[in-house]
C-alpha cells in the first residue's frame, strides 16, 4: 500500500540516494539501516510528507501523498528524533494533547494505563523537563498504544535512549500493530527482535 | 470530521494558555517591556504635558508593535525545537486552522495584556478620556493584526541565524498600515475629530490579515520544516 | 508551439548562454539611452522658473523610484512562478533582481533628498512618496537578508517568495496608509516630489531615461542570474564540462 518510486535525496551537495524504490504492504515492517549521515532521517521525512520529493513519487493506496494531505496523515503516525514533547506539560497531559490533535477520544484512565505499561506510573504527573532521556521516549511511545487505527507507522529510532526492557515492551507493540494489519517503516541503531514478523531490509550508502 | 477540527483547535490552544499559566515569566516579561519602553519616552524627550499628549498615541503604538515582535519568537520556537511543530503539521486537520489557534493563544497571552494596560498608560501621558477609549478600541482591534503578520514573520525565520532582529527587518515594515491607522485613530480622538474612519480601516486590515496570514503562516510552517 | 520554446530556456542550462548573449545588448540599449536622456535632462530641458536647475534631478529620481517599484513587481512575480512551479531558475532570477530593485530605492531616495535641500533646505522631508521610497527599501532588504540568512537554497528560494508576495500585496497598502498619514499630519501636502508642471520636452527626456533604468536592470539581472546559476548549479556536469 505504500509504495516508494525512484526517489532521490539531496542534502547540500552531496547526493545521498538515488533512484530508490521499495513496497510496503499489510503486515509488513521494513528496517532502514545505514551510517550516520546515509540519509536514513531524510527517507523517512519524506515517507511523512515533511521533506518535499523532487523526483520520483511516494504513494499511498495508490495515491500520490502530496495529493492526498489530509487522508495521508489520518492513515500515518510519525515519530521523529524529537520526542514532541512540551517540557512544561505532564506526560498525561502531554498524551491527551497528542491524542486529541490526532482525533483519538481516550479516557483519563485508559492515558494512565498506557503509561503504566510504559513503565511510567510515578512520573505520570511530574512535568517531562524532570523525566530523564528515556522516560521522555516513553512517553512518545506510549501513543503507540492508541494508534492501531493508523495502518502506517514511521518511527525514526524509536528504540533510541531505552533500556532493555522498555526495547522489548516496544517492540511488542510494534508486533503487534504488525499482526493486526499494520505497516512500519522505522529505523535503528540497535539489535531489535521482531520474532515471527516480515521484516525486510534496505541498506542505504551502500552504493 | 468537523468535530474533530473544532476539538484539534481547542486543544492547541488549551496546551498554549497551559504552558503560558506555567511559564508565566515568558508572558509578563513581554508585558514589563512594553510598560518601561512606553515610560521611557518622557524620559528622552521632557515632561511637557502638551507634547506629551500629542505623542502618546504613536507612542504607545511603537511599543506595542516593538512588544509583539519580540515575543513572536515564541511563537513556533519552543514547538520547532522540541518536535511538535512537526507533529502540529502532521495533524489530520487543516494546517490553517491549527495555525490560527495557535495565533490566538499567542495573541490572548501577550496582546490582550497590552491592551488592557494601555489606557492606564495614555492617562500617564495625560489623554483625555475618549482618547483613551479609542486606543483601547484601537489596540484592541489591530493587536490581533500584529500576532497574524507576525506570525508569517516567526514562520519564515524558524531555526534561522538572525533570530529575532531578522523577524524584525521582516515583519516591522508590514507593521507600518497598522502602525499608520492605529496611531492615526487615537490622535483623531484625542484633538476632538472622529476616529471611526481609521478605525474601520484598522479593522478591515485585520479581518484581511485573518483571511490570508494563517495561510501564508502554514504554507511558510511547512517550508521551515523541509 | 511557442509553448515549448518558452520551456525550453526554463533551464538553468539553456538559460546560461541565452541570457549571456542577450546582456551585452541591454547594456548597449542602456547606455545610448541614458546618453540621450542625460543630454535632454541637462541641456535641451529649459530651466524650471520656480525650481531653477536644481529640478533636473528628476530626471532620475523619477526613473529610479518607478523602477524600484516595477522590479519589486516583477520580482515577486518570479518568486511565485519559483514557488508555485518548483522551477529554480524562477527562484533565481527574483534573488538576481533584487540587488538592482534595492539600488533603485536607494538611487530615488538620494536624488530625492538632494532635490529636497535646494527647494525646501532640509536633507530630508516625510512626504508620502519618499516614505513609501523608504518602506519598500526595507521590504528589499528584508528579502536580500532571509536568503543570506538561510543555508538551504531551496528554502531560502521558498521563503524568500513568500516573503516577496506577502510584501507585493502590502505594498499598496503600505502606500495608501503612508498617503493618508502625510495628509493628516501635514495638511495640504508639502511633496518635495511635485515636478514642475511638465513641457513637452521634459516629458520626453523622462521617458527616455526611464527606458535607460530598464534596459539597466535588465542587463543586471541577466548578468547576476548566470552569476547565480553558476554558482547553484557548479555540480551539473555541463558546468564543471565548460569552464571557460
Amino acid at each position: 500500500m505504500l509504495q516508494v518510486r525512484q526517489i532521490e535525496c539531496v542534502r547540500g551537495n552531496r547526493c545521498l540516494f538515488r533512484d530508490l524504490s521499495f513496497r510496503l504492504e499489510a503486515n509488513q515492517a521494513l528496517r532502514v539501516g545505514g551510517e550516520n549521515g546515509s540519509g536514513k532521517t531524510s527517507l523517512l521525512r519524506m515517507v511523512a510528507g515533511l521533506s518535499p520529493v523532487e523526483s520520483g513519487e511516494i504513494l499511498w493506496k495508490a495515491g500520490r501523498i502530496a495529493a492526498s494531505g489530509e487522508d495521508y496523515r489520518r492513515d500515518l503516525v510519525f515519530l521523529g528524533h524529537a520526542n514532541g514533547l512540551k517540557d512544561d506539560l505532564t506526560p498525561i497531559e502531554n498524551l491527551r494533547h497528542a491524542l486529541a490533535l490526532a482525533g483519538v477520544s481516550a479516557t483519563d484512565a485508559a492515558l494512565r494505563s498506557a503509561l503504566s505499561e510504559q513503565g511510567l506510573d510515578g512520573v505520570a504527573d511530574l512535568t517531562v523537563k524532570l523525566l530523564s532521556q528515556g522516560q521522555k521516549r516513553r512517553v512518545a511511545l506510549a501513543r503507540l498504544g492508541f494508534s492501531g487505527g493508523k495502518p502506517l507507522w514511521v518511527l525514526d529510532e524509536p528504540f533510541a535512549a531505552l533500556d532493555a526492557a522498555s526495547v522489548r515492551r516496544a517492540e511488542t507493540v510494534v508486533l503487534a500493530h504488525l499482526r493486526s494489519g499494520g505497516m512500519v517503516l522505522f529505523t535503528t541503531h540497535q539489535e531489535v527482535e521482531l520474532a515471527g514478523a516480515q521484516v525486510q531490509a534496505l541498506e542505504l550508502g551502500a552504493r | 470530521m468537523e468535530a474533530t477540527a473544532g476539538a484539534a483547535c481547542r486543544a492547541v490552544v488549551g496546551r498554549d494558555l497551559l504552558i503560558a499559566a506555567r511559564r508565566r515569566g515568558d508572558v509578563l516579561t513581554t508585558f514589563f517591556f512594553f510598560v518601561i519602553v512606553v515610560s521611557l519616552f518622557p524620559l528622552g524627550v521632557g515632561p511637557q504635558p502638551d507634547m506629551l499628549r500629542e505623542i502618546a498615541p504613536g507612542v504607545v503604538w511603537v511599543a506595542a508593535l516593538l512588544a509583539a515582535m519580540l515575543s513572536l519568537a515564541r511563537m513556533f520556537g519552543a514547538d520547532y525545537a522540541d518536535g511538535s511543530l512537526e507533529q502540529l503539521v502532521l495533524t489530520p486537520q487543516p494546517l490553517t486552522l491549527l495555525v490560527l489557534s495557535k495565533v490566538l493563544a499567542h495573541w490572548l497571552t501577550t496582546g490582550l495584556p497590552l491592551v488592557l494596560v494601555a489606557p492606564l498608560l495614555g492617562l500617564q501621558f495625560g489623554l483625555p478620556a475618549d482618547a483613551l477609549a479609542t486606543l483601547l478600541v484601537s489596540l484592541l482591534i489591530g493587536t490581533p493584526a500584529l500576532s497574524l503578520i507576525g506570525a508569517v514573520g516567526a514562520a519564515l525565520t524558524l531555526g534561522v541565524r538572525g533570530g529575532g532582529a531578522l523577524t524584525a527587518v521582516l515583519v516591522l515594515p508590514l507593521y507600518v498600515p497598522v502602525l499608520v491607522f492605529g496611531a492615526g485613530a487615537v490622535s483623531a480622538s484625542a484633538t476632538g475629530m472622529g476616529a471611526a474612519g481609521q478605525v474601520s480601516l484598522l479593522g478591515a486590515m485585520t479581518l484581511a490579515a485573518l483571511v490570508f496570514a494563517p495561510w501564508a503562516t502554514a504554507m511558510a510552517l511547512r517550508i521551515s520544516l523541509e | 508551439m511557442s509553448n515549448m520554446n518558452w520551456f525550453k530556456y526554463s533551464s538553468p542550462q539553456t538559460f546560461y548562454p541565452l541570457a549571456g548573449r542577450m546582456a551585452p545588448w541591454f547594456i548597449g540599449i542602456a547606455v545610448v539611452l541614458g546618453l540621450l536622456g542625460l543630454y535632454l535632462a541637462l541641456f535641451a530641458a529649459p530651466t524650471d522658473f520656480q525650481q531653477g536647475d536644481a529640478y533636473r534631478i528628476i530626471f532620475i529620481h523619477v526613473p529610479a523610484a518607478w523602477m524600484s517599484m516595477f522590479i519589486y513587481v516583477v520580482m515577486a512575480f518570479w518568486a511565485g512562478i519559483g514557488l508555485a512551479f518548483n522551477t529554480r531558475l524562477s527562484s533565481m532570477m527574483a534573488h538576481a533582481l533584487a540587488p538592482t530593485g534595492a539600488l533603485m530605492t536607494f538611487i530615488a531616495l538620494w536624488t530625492g533628498a538632494f532635490w529636497g535641500r535646494p527647494t525646501w533646505g532640509t536633507w530630508w522631508v516625510w512626504d508620502a512618496r519618499l516614505t513609501s521610497e523608504l518602506i519598500l527599501l526595507f521590504l528589499y532588504l528584508g528579502y536580500l537578508s532571509l536568503v543570506a540568512a538561510i543555508d538551504e537554497p531551496r528554502r531560502a528560494d521558498k521563503a524568500s517568495a513568500v516573503l516577496a508576495l506577502v510584501g507585493a500585496i502590502n505594498v499598496p497598502i503600505i502606500y495608501f496608509s503612508v498617503q493618508w498619514w502625510n495628509t493628516l499630519h501635514q495638511g495640504s501636502s508639502i511633496s518635495v516630489t511635485r515636478a514642475p508642471s511638465m513641457a513637452g520636452i521634459m516629458l520626453a527626456g523622462m521617458l527616455v531615461m526611464v527606458f535607460a533604468f530598464w534596459a539597466y536592470s535588465i542587463a543586471a539581472a541577466l548578468m547576476r542570474v548566470r552569476i547565480l546559476i553558476l554558482e547553484r548549479e557548479r555540480n551539473a556536469a555541463w558546468v564543471r564540462d565548460s569552464k571557460k
